[in-house]
């Protein structure tokens, strides 16, 4: 069975992606990542300067999904450029990048973009950084604008991932008509917990992201909506950690689906996700085209 | 995992530059597991058990500062035990320590003992009075000094003493300690053709201790020390990042 797939002018071996933010940060992991049979994997966001990120806890597991709040941890793109260059090979391989304007935006594109990634994937979705992720990428404007920008300086696919929001399709459209060639939904959920002993928050930032099985239905909504509307692709991502997830989001009208926290419990989740789907489609004597969007009929 | 609440039943302090927290928890662990310990409002780090019940920590920052003022009845929050931990095999095996790494080789050489292997320690310190847990090796079996001003025992870096060993007497080979230290082990076991029995556990910068945000990953295989880790056999380290630099918080190089 073949579950090759051309997302935004990108070949993979099939739609299952490595989410931003998890095992990300050296080239070593990601290659591991591409080992354990993602068909691409993206780099954790990567900002202008370096930054520690949060104190901890900056993740926990609750009863009902993961709360994250790492604070865009990063070397900066001075230093990552390096490690991206050794990367590259195995499958493609997707810069994720985030600024505080569309000006920051392109500075890291354009400082990466020496080390030739596949593609770019701009973080306006990122719930608890102040400045970065969601807080521009909640405004449409925004939106179109760094897209635009990314754009102008980087001859590479420019995917766009959103936040989870009432409105997303006019987000999505935003960033279409900004270029973007594929938009990216969700991120986390703006969340939090409270740890009862203390009555502290249980995030060392106190409010952060929402991720795992709990969201899922979220997302999907987002996808759906997105797929009946928007002419580029739709990457779906959050709460997919078996093959029947990833199928109820290629239904939904995804080209691909991208898996984080399901890690957390096999790093093989990416190879398992490719299996089930292909003994799917074996069962049904059809292929992936065909049952994408299904839902939207 | 969620943090559990543990509260403090008793503090020790074991040299100048450490104390052991004992915790109103024991956890089913193995030694070379570690917990992350929440200090409330400041951070989460992670931290070697001593004891199944305790943690045995160095002053080195915030959080360090921050636990270090906790008192008896106070409490932090913890997370664990997390990771694999050291695997006990043959009848005779040799502990390497340095400065707060004996934490979790402690509870290692007494689950030896209680399994009648025989035991020889080497502990190293800056000073005499930094050897950490001296009467517990002596209680699990041989026990050797050294410090790096002279003051107690050999003077001079710990793996000094490995010159008037045979390492071919032993079935094993554990070390925690300073990197630079631990990767000169790691040389003199390959000199001997004795990698694939040592085993190594790790200090990097941990921040979610569930495998997922890869701060702690190591080159070149991309291992995650806090859940592939802490603890790797001598064969993983071998030409790879080990004794020669480590990721900071941000996932800049620090060399080592």
């Amino acid at each position: 069975m073949d579950l090759t797939i051309d997302l935004s002018g990108l070949k993979l071996k099939n739609p299952t992606i490595l989410a931003a933010g998890i095992l990300g940060t050296s080239a070593a992991s990601l290659k591991r990542v591409a080992q354990h049979g993602a068909g691409a994997v993206v780099t954790k966001s990567i900002g202008a300067s370096p930054r520690e990120g949060h104190p901890g806890p900056v993740l926990v597991k609750t009863e009902r999904g993961f709360l994250n709040a790492m604070g865009l941890p990063n070397p900066s793109y001075h230093e990552f450029v390096r490690e991206l260059e050794t990367v590259k090979g195995d499958v493609p391989v997707i810069a994720s990048i985030f600024g505080s304007n569309a000006k920051e935006f392109e500075e890291v594109a354009l400082g990466l973009s020496k080390a030739r990634p596949d593609a770019f994937e701009l973080n306006l979705s990122c719930p608890h950084a102040k400045g970065y992720g969601a807080t521009l990428g909640t405004d449409p404007l925004k939106v179109k604008e760094i897209i635009k920008s990314v754009k102008s300086v980087v001859d590479v696919p420019v995917w766009a991932k959103l936040p989870p929001v009432a409105n997303i399709v006019e987000l999505g459209l935003a960033a279409q008509e900004g270029g973007a060639d594929a938009v990216v939904v969700i991120n986390t959920i703006p969340a939090m917990g409270i740890d009862i002993e203390s009555g502290c928050p249980i995030l060392g930032n106190k409010v952060g992201g929402l991720s795992g099985a709990a969201i899922k239905p979220v997302a999907l909504r987002c996808v759906y909506e997105l797929c009946a509307t928007l002419s580029i692709d739709v990457i779906g991502v959050g709460g997919i950690s078996t093959w029947k997830d990833a199928v109820e989001f290629i239904m939904a009208g995804a080209s691909a689906v991208e898996i984080g926290s399901a890690v957390h419990d096999d790093i093989n989740v990416f190879r398992n996700v490719s299996k089930g789907i292909t003994q799917f489609l074996e069962k049904r004597q059809c292929s992936l085209e065909d049952i994408r969007g299904v839902a939207q009929k | 995992m969620m943090p559990i609440n543990a509260r403090i039943t008793k503090i020790v302090d074991e040299t100048p530059s450490t104390k052991t927290f004992f915790l109103d928890l024991t956890l089913d662990s193995k030694s070379g597991q570690f917990v992350m310990a929440w200090i409330r409002g400041v951070d989460e780090i992670p931290m070697s058990l001593s004891y199944p019940n305790a943690i045995t920590v160095q002053k080195v920052g915030d959080a360090t500062s921050a636990l270090f003022k906790l008192k008896k009845g106070d409490s932090i929050g913890v997370r664990g035990p997390i990771g694999n931990g050291f695997t006990l095999s043959g009848k005779s095996i040799l502990l390497i320590a340095g400065g707060v790494g004996a934490a979790p080789l402690a509870p290692l050489a007494e689950a030896a003992r209680d399994e009648k292997i025989r035991v020889k320690t080497l502990l190293g310190a800056k000073t005499g009075d930094e050897l950490l847990f001296v009467k517990r090796f002596r209680g699990a079996g041989e026990i050797q000094t050294a410090t790096d001003d002279g003051s107690k025992g050999h003077k001079g870096p710990v793996t000094g003493l490995l010159d008037e060993l045979d390492l071919q007497d032993y079935d094993q080979i554990y070390s925690c300690g300073p990197e630079k230290m631990m990767g000169k082990v790691l040389e003199m076991a390959k000199d001997e053709n004795m990698v694939p029995k040592t085993q190594f556990s790790l200090q990097r910068y941990i921040k979610c201790g569930m495998g997922i945000c890869g701060t702690c990953c190591i080159d070149p295989s991309g291992l995650r020390v806090c859940v592939d880790g802490p603890v790797f056999s001598g064969d993983i380290l071998v030409d790879s990042e080990f004794g020669r630099y480590a990721r900071d918080a941000s996932g800049r190089k620090m060399k080592l």
